[in-house]
């Protein structure tokens, strides 16, 4: 084993205590964890003539439509502010880190923040509902597409909400880690009402 | 007496489901879908209840939200104080009271769940009555996201308790398809037992849904009691109907004195009949539907007392046809009973405004109606203006809601065919062609009903009796006239004067009635004198449901540091700093506090000890602006800072005094990263990125935060050296090559770490930084590597006590808002050579340099075992003085120094430095304890053991 293999081995994440809980779940929803994300914070202002060179290092046209997002393989660019950005990729080799450093070269700043948050996937057919008990946004589909990215409160924790298809059934919600334990509290405990409710089966 | 008043057929309570409940100790039955009200009124039981002030019997006067008399406590399942018998959902096994006009609350936590959903729509009609069904109807064909909430048990609204006749068809037969209709739409939302209770601006509306209750004990025990939906409307249709008005009188608060149309939805919802033998007083024609479908339904309808001088002749001849004596230009004066009513006087009105010689009647039931108040509650909490329409005597709406209208009966427009117009066309109105074209035209044969008198107060009343205009209250005219006899002229004074409205009912059967007796007293129009404010609730909402899901484990956000269950498993106590659970000390087995404390603070000061501090808050700050930028926060020099070094800094707010500390890491040219207070981690995040955006714009700079990202573990003592040492083979540890204030990056067990030569505690100590990812694992090789040297956790107290004996100030503990870095004795790391920065040019402030401000001092107890109480007051005399005593100042800090075997504090003493070595005097429990003044600094003065 090299020493990058124990230190994977070695990573442990906030809700990794919640992955049982979150499994006996309702069927009309499912949570999950996803861990180790590697994130960076963005930081450019949009008028930059950086962002063509981070746009081809992203793979993506970076965002600049507020509460927008862009894919590009694996890599995922969402916009948090006027001159923010979370870019989050699962792989942990480095190279969208140092790409995206090139390539803002001294217009900005690219920040790893992968320790900073994590993201709960809070999906299936009453994920919709399940988010509303918390969360004023309107999630409809009529009103709110795939891409979508929101920064908002759920429950009482900040979280940015990400909208991943035009159904209403598939988001990512990325919290600071800190707060990770209560939002997964507040989930799991959402869904008590819902234990005995035919829809949510 | 079981369901005597029962009639055998008819109503909407299912006979196949009896429930069983029980009233002030006496079992009854009623049936599913009965209220309260309706199984007592079943069982022929009016008197429920007593008035708060005087204690007279009181009974059931409406049927609906709008009584103020028939107030209950439900004493199981679980008690719950202060309900209208009306608005209780009957089911088994249900035990309640009547009240004396006072309820009690649980003396134990309530199990029951209680929640909320935010919801969103381009439609929210509140009421499922026939305005309010035919807007949502409108606007679901119209294919719009629709909410319809009405506080029933089951749709229809006033069609429950009536006899209409929509499209040749009984009107529920059309309600049943609206209602079948409207499920299938995938995008309404139908509630019934929801009540909208506030109305707010932009189109946000709450609604409190009783979900469970009316189940008894089938509800599933994890289903939600009661949900408050918050919901955001692009546009709010008002279909709440009306409410019958009372007209005042002698005694007009007998149980059995009911409002006319009240007794007939007893009648036709719940096949009850109110009484045996009845007479109406009236002011109008709608009421005397009521006294024909009681008459039908075998109620001896003795007289109708009508105050207007003609009635119409289809009127007459309903009388007549059920041999029923009408008195026009009559009123009731009064009426007598013991228990409940049992004779009511009619009397004529004469010209000149007075009561003729009365007639006696007996009676059991005393039908009153005069007129009716559109429920414009929601409409006037959106800020919808009311006018006062003379014809009927009420305050209807006199605009539409810029996103919004009220419709029907709301709207003063009583017939049905208006109602179901009204609503659909307010659904065309706020969805446009679509919805336009799915409006239905329904054929209504609307009866014309002749003007109504308006008439607030029966002439005489309450000169001889009582006449009470606010039942709950048992507020009367006589004191409605007591009020404008002592000059108040408006209705809100008269109103907290009296009390009249301010019961758990807010008035909804008192309120125009009192506008209409001030104005007749005054002799003003009602309409210059207006009506009360409508104010949110509409109805009584439980603290419990406002809460919902917000208390326990959930009541605020609880934030966890990445070694919490390390912590946890170790038997740690906790505790909060602001909303973080932070390890306050580690007890070994039968260890006190003290104890704890004592052994991890003898660690770090002769071995070696590490703590958490990831709760630190953390900037990231980059760009061309970087040093600037923190040059103008700090009051210190921070572009000086050479790369791979740190320093200590102070920020100020303008007013110069001491905001927050941290120490400041140089990174790289144009990148620092900073640390602040736990506390004020967001804060100082706010305060930099607004004096950046705001004053300062011409910097370029980037603030991130990066507090989790980072974990923080500081490895103090003199043996902490040799722990990095372990950790970090390759890393040269020794002082001169890794000196104070710098840092390094480093690996350890695999993982980078940055470590920086920073203390807070005096000791040589590390603090390691690793990513959030990473931190058990450098936690847990950090515990390895000290294992030989007795390293030992320890918590935040134990830090409390390290930092002050070395005089180190917790900004927020041993400072407020009004103590300057000067104050601190730390002029020190305040710049003279920078221009500005935020705080300077308060220094010069006379009032921040006069000699007897508050200074941080030591404070050692003359007895060494006195531990100062945080908080105690700092006096000069060794006897209390007669009050008001001088305070010099107050203990900020105060512990046990196992190191030094004493106890020490640090307070804030006014001119306190030009005091070391007087002594002064702590109150403890009324007795001085003298104290000696000393420097701040009671370990390691000449600061010997930083470097090892």
């Amino acid at each position: 084993m090299t020493a990058d293999d124990v230190a994977v081995d070695q990573r442990v994440s906030p809700l990794e205590l919640w992955r049982a809980e979150f499994k006996a779940l309702p069927a009309g929803v499912r949570l999950r964890e996803l861990a180790f994300l590697t994130q960076l914070s963005l930081r450019l202002v949009p008028e930059s003539p950086a962002v063509a060179a981070v746009s081809e290092a992203l793979g993506v046209a970076l965002p600049l439509e507020p509460c927008s997002s862009a894919v590009a393989g694996e890599v995922t660019v969402l916009w948090l502010g006027p001159d923010e950005w979370l870019v989050m990729t699962p792989t942990g080799d480095g190279e969208t880190e140092r790409n995206l450093r090139a390539a803002v070269q001294g217009h900005g700043a690219v920040i790893d923040v992968s320790g900073q948050r994590t993201t709960v996937s809070v999906s299936g057919p009453r994920a919709r509902d399940l988010l509303a008990h918390g969360c004023s946004i309107d999630l409809h589909p009529r009103v709110n597409h795939a891409g979508s990215c929101v920064q908002t409160h759920l429950a009482k924790a900040g979280v940015a909400i990400w909208t991943r298809d035009d159904s209403g059934t598939d988001f990512w919600v990325v919290v600071r880690t800190s707060f990770a334990d209560y939002l997964a509290r507040w989930l799991v405990d959402a869904c008590v009402p819902h234990r005995q409710d035919p829809q949510w089966q | 007496m079981t369901n005597s008043f029962r009639t055998s057929t008819g109503g909407r309570v299912n006979r196949e489901l009896p429930l069983s409940f029980q009233f002030d100790g006496t079992p009854y039955s009623g049936y599913a879908g009965d209220t309260l009200a309706s199984a007592l009124l079943a069982n022929g039981k009016h008197d429920i209840a007593s008035s708060i002030k005087f204690g007279r019997p009181r009974g059931v006067f409406a049927a609906g939200p709008e009584d103020p008399s028939g107030v209950i406590q439900i004493e199981e399942p679980f008690p719950e104080p202060m309900l209208m018998a009306s608005t209780v959902e009957l089911y088994d096994g249900l035990v309640a009271s009547g009240l004396p006009g006072q309820g009690w609350l649980a003396d134990r936590p309530d199990p029951a769940r209680y929640d909320a959903v935010h919801h969103h729509c381009d439609l929210l009609v509140v009421g499922a009555g026939p305005a309010g069904l035919s807007a949502a109807l409108t606007g679901a064909r119209a294919g719009a996201r629709v909410v319809l909430v009405d506080s029933l048990s089951e749709a229809g609204g006033s069609l429950l308790g009536s006899t209409e006749v929509i499209d040749g068809r009984p009107a529920l037969e059309w309600v049943e398809s609206v209602t079948a209709e409207l499920d299938e739409h995938p995008d309404v939302l139908h509630l019934q037992r929801a009540t909208a209770f506030g109305c707010y601006d932009d189109g946000f509306a709450l609604a409190l849904e009783n979900r469970t209750d009316h189940l008894g004990g089938a509800a599933d025990p994890d289903d939600t009691r009661q949900r408050v939906w918050r919901i955001r409307a692009q546009y709010l249709v008002i279909a709440t109907g009306a409410h019958e008005r009372p007209v005042v009188f002698n005694d007009n608060d007998r149980p059995g004195i009911m409002l006319a149309a009240s007794a007939r939805t007893f009648l036709h919802r719940f096949g009850v009949l109110a009484g045996g033998r009845a007479v109406l007083f009236t002011t109008n024609d709608s009421a005397y539907a009521a006294a024909f479908d009681l008459s039908d339904a075998g109620v001896t309808i003795v007289a109708v007392a009508d105050s207007r001088a003609q009635v119409s002749e289809r009127l007459q001849d309903g009388c007549v046809r059920r041999g029923i004596a009408l008195h026009t230009g009559h009123v009731v004066s009064g009426t007598d009973g013991d228990r409940r009513v049992e004779s009511v006087d009619i009397a004529a009105l004469t010209g000149d405004n007075e009561v003729g010689q009365a007639e006696r009647v007996a009676a059991d039931l005393l039908l009153v109606s005069g007129g009716w108040n559109p429920a414009v509650h929601l409409f006037s909490q959106a800020r919808g203006r009311l006018r006062y329409d003379d014809g009927i005597g009420a305050f209807v709406p006199a605009e539409d809601l810029e996103q919004g209208r009220a419709v029907g009966a709301a709207a003063g427009h009583f017939g049905l065919a208006d109602a179901l117009r009204d609503g659909a066309s307010a659904a065309a109105a706020a969805l446009g062609p679509t919805a336009t074209a799915a409006v239905t035209e329904h054929q209504v044969d609307d009866l014309v009903e002749a003007p109504s008198a308006v008439l607030w107060s029966v002439p005489g009343s309450g000169e001889t009796g009582m006449a009470f205009v606010d039942l709950q209250r048992d507020a009367t005219t006589q004191d409605v006239l007591r009020a404008v006899g002592a000059g108040l002229r408006s209705v809100e004074h008269v109103k907290r004067y009296t009390t009249i409205g301010t019961g758990l009912d807010q008035g909804k059967t008192s309120g125009v009635v009192t506008s209409g007796i001030i104005a007749d007293a005054l002799g003003v129009g009602v309409a210059e004198l207006g009506v009360t404010t409508y104010r949110p609730p509409y109805t009584p909402v439980a603290f419990a449901a406002l809460a919902g899901r917000n208390r326990g484990q959930l009541l605020d956000p609880v934030r966890l540091t990445p070694t919490h269950v390390w912590a946890l498993t170790r038997g740690a106590e906790f505790e909060n700093v602001g909303q973080w659970k932070r390890a306050w000390y580690f007890p070994r087995e039968g260890e006190s506090m003290d104890g704890a404390v004592a052994r991890e603070c003898r660690a770090a000061r002769e071995g070696v000890a590490f703590m958490d501090g990831s709760t630190l808050g953390k900037i990231d700050v980059q760009g061309p602006g970087a040093g600037e930028l923190l040059d103008r926060i700090y009051t210190n020099m921070m572009s000086t800072l050479k790369v791979g070094r740190a320093r200590y800094g102070v920020m100020c707010g303008a007013d110069g005094m001491v905001v927050d500390d941290g120490t400041v890491i140089r990174l790289a040219d144009e990148h620092f990263l900073l640390t602040t207070t736990t506390g004020n981690a967001a804060s100082v995040l706010e305060t930099m990125e607004e004096w950046l955006q705001t004053e300062w714009p011409e910097l370029r700079v980037h603030l991130t935060s990066v507090t989790e990202h980072w974990a923080t573990f500081p490895v103090v003592g003199p043996k902490s050296r040799e722990v990095i040492a372990a950790l970090v083979p390759d890393l040269d540890v020794s002082n001169d090559a890794f000196g104070f204030m710098t840092w390094r990056d480093a690996e350890i067990a695999g993982v980078p770490v940055r470590i920086v030569r920073i203390s807070f505690s005096g000791e040589l100590a590390y603090e390691v930084n690793v990513s959030a990812w990473h931190a058990m694992a450098v936690w847990r090789a950090i515990a390895e590597a000290g294992r030989p040297h007795g390293i030992t956790p320890y918590g935040t107290e134990t830090m409390h006590v390290l930092r002050a004996e070395k005089g180190f100030p917790i900004i927020g503990q041993d400072t407020d808002a009004t103590m300057t870095p000067q104050d601190l004795g730390m002029s020190w790391v305040v710049s003279k050579k920078k221009e500005d920065f935020v705080g300077k040019r308060s220094f010069t402030r006379l009032e921040n340099q006069r000699e007897d401000r508050k200074q941080l001092v030591g404070l050692l107890p003359q007895d060494p075992s006195v531990l100062l109480p945080e908080g105690g007051q700092v006096i000069e005399t060794a006897d209390l003085p007669e009050a008001p005593v001088r305070m010099l100042g107050h203990v900020t800090s105060s512990y046990h120094s196992a190191t030094s075997g004493c106890t020490f504090a640090l307070a804030v003493v006014r001119g306190g430095r030009d005091r070391l070595g007087e002594t002064l005097y702590v109150p403890m429990n009324g007795t001085p304890v003298p104290v000696t003044v000393s420097d701040t600094v009671l370990y390691d003065k000449e600061g010997a053991r930083r470097d090892g």
